[in-house]
């Protein structure tokens, strides 16, 4: 500590980097997410087309409730959340609790089979689910083999069997996908803590609610916020594999949101209202699940 | 006896989820290479009809000029992005000190707000400044996303000091030190966000179908959609196109599958 100036400036310069390298990263956000964000919501409250906007103050906000097609995308996008979500995640953590047992042979295997729907495009697999679900498509010939069905039945001409197929496609793309994080979550867990349980005579069935759902807790709140997030901003399966029919009755929010942009006349004001309902809904229900993830008892 | 019991049923359990994740995918794979009569007959043996569905799928798509925009879309905007979020997260952790733990939190927001909040917003600012139906423009608002920067961050905590003054007193500039020393080590986070990035880029749909006006600028993805709007199902030709789509995402994905893993396992400690 001869030099303090000399060491001063040293601290500066290091601290100077530090903010040089950061600053691209910060400044790309706030030009691509913030600034957006702000914009959006002075265009929320104008009406009008094109360059010939003006103010509306919350007239969009009031129509969206008498608007019958968003009435129903924010119903179906709740249902997707509410039937969903759970299912994929309890699955999610059961499939990583039995993969996490070290003397499970072909364990390798079975993970990359489960993960690998993760490797398929959005896009693809909604086309694929829609070609395996079609009149014409291999699960109705298999349901008609097995004498279940007399002819094919069209699920995606049902509203009911239709959102069935769009939540069926949704968990079979992203239940492996969350499984990787608690597989990940497991490795922090000591593996003699199972033991343990096991010559405590603790069955698996009380070792996976008392050990390791507790522990996981950080990791399922991380992936319930996500797919909550996913789920709300759901577009290309309401888009290529239902095209939001019959009649609307599976089209979720962002893709009545895309229509009322650029597929009818657009109406950016009207169009921005409503994504700035879903911003309000993804903050709330965070906001939840952050309270409710973090109790300690 | 319970014991083995239970064994069973946990094979007999992971094996049949297995094949329903594995099974339309292996379906895609043998449709693409059938005719659609045979697909619809439910065959599911892979066939000899790949290259008549090629030439189909030629005939109707510019199948090459969307593979090469996809390609060209993903690779630059994966390379742009993991250097510019590893320097920011490097910067975040090594540097840290209020303001910039601030900054963090504030960036952290930014994971809250859903892409069609920000679409329209985007779409009039990048057709004013003329950027629809170009690489900047599919490239731009995703570069510096906060789960990059977070999986940087948290990464960089494991990155030991005691290195980084060694290598100061060695007289590596600041630098050096971040590509001589942390980019090599951090070697299974830079894949994980690799993976990350490139399948995001791939798979992104909704932004390339907003700016993307032009037959030139499509993407696979694109691509494959537009397929359906047939009076007709060509399965067969419809298969190969997911094929198409979906072959380098694989890959990917078999390469980097286990480095992903750690770097997840690294970002949830």
């Amino acid at each position: 500590m001869s030099h303090p100036k000399k060491n001063i400036t040293l601290q500066k310069k290091q601290n100077l980097f530090g903010w040089a390298v950061l600053m691209p990263a910060v400044f790309l956000i706030a030009a691509m997410s913030f600034y957006p964000m702000i914009k959006a919501l002075i265009l929320s409250f104008e009406t009008g087309i094109g360059a010939k906007m003006r103010f509306a103050g919350f007239l969009n906000y009031t129509r969206m409730f008498e608007d019958k097609i968003f009435l129903q995308a924010l119903m179906n996008n709740f249902i997707y959340l509410i039937i969903q979500v759970p299912i994929m995640l309890i699955m999610g953590l059961i499939l990583a609790s039995m993969l996490n047992d070290k003397n499970l042979k072909f364990r390798g295997l079975f993970r990359t089979a489960i993960f690998l729907p993760c490797a398929t495009s959005l896009v693809s697999y909604a086309i694929i689910f829609r070609s395996l679900f079609s009149v014409d498509g291999f699960i109705n010939l298999l349901l008609v083999k097995l004498g279940i069905l007399s002819s094919g039945y069209n699920f995606l001409a049902n509203p009911i069997s239709a959102r069935a197929v769009i939540i069926i496609a949704l968990l079979w793309r992203w239940t492996g996908y969350n499984m990787v994080f608690y597989l990940a979550g497991l490795q922090n867990i000591e593996y003699s803590i199972y033991e343990a349980a096991k010559i405590d005579g603790a069955s698996p069935f009380q070792s996976f609610w008392q050990i390791t759902v507790p522990l996981l807790r950080p990791t399922i709140l991380l992936t319930a916020i996500m797919s909550t997030n996913g789920t709300l901003q759901l577009f290309d399966e309401s888009w290529n594999l239902t095209n939001g029919g019959p009649a609307n009755a599976t089209i979720t929010m962002s893709h009545y949101i895309y229509n009322l942009s650029f597929k009818y006349v657009p109406n950016f004001g009207y169009a921005a209202a409503m994504a700035y309902l879903i911003l309000i809904l993804v903050a709330v229900l965070a906001f939840v699940q952050m309270k409710v993830g973090d109790k300690r008892d | 006896m319970i014991d083995k019991g239970k064994r069973v049923f946990q094979y007999v359990f992971l094996s049949i989820v297995s094949l329903i994740s594995v099974f339309p995918l292996y379906w895609m794979l043998s449709a693409a290479t059938n005719k659609s009569v045979d697909v619809i007959s439910g065959k599911l043996i892979p066939g000899m009809a790949l290259l008549a569905n090629w030439k189909g799928l030629l005939a109707s798509q510019n199948v090459t000029g969307a593979m090469m925009n996809s390609f060209k879309y993903a690779i630059i905007l994966t390379l742009i992005s993991l250097l510019i979020c590893s320097l920011a997260g490097y910067g975040f952790e090594i540097f840290h000190d209020r303001g910039k733990d601030i900054v963090m939190s504030v960036i952290l927001l930014a994971m809250m707000v859903p892409f069609a909040a920000t679409m329209i917003p985007l779409f009039q600012m990048f057709s004013k400044a003329g950027f629809l139906n170009s690489t900047i423009g599919f490239v731009l608002p995703f570069i510096s996303t906060p789960f990059l920067i977070m999986l940087f961050r948290q990464s960089a905590r494991a990155f030991p000091h005691d290195i980084i003054e060694a290598a100061r007193i060695d007289g590596l500039g600041e630098f050096q030190i971040f590509y001589r020393m942390f980019m090599p080590t951090m070697r299974s986070t830079y894949a994980a966000a690799m993976t990350i990035t490139f399948m995001n880029a791939w798979n992104n749909y909704l932004w390339p179908k907003v700016i993307m006006t032009d037959n030139e600028s499509l993407t696979m993805p694109m691509l494959i959609a537009n397929l359906k709007q047939g009076y007709v199902t060509d399965y067969g030709v419809l298969m190969l196109g997911v094929l198409l789509c979906t072959i380098p995402t694989v890959i990917i994905f078999f390469i980097l599958q286990r480095s992903f893993a750690e770097g997840i396992t690294g970002a949830v400690k």
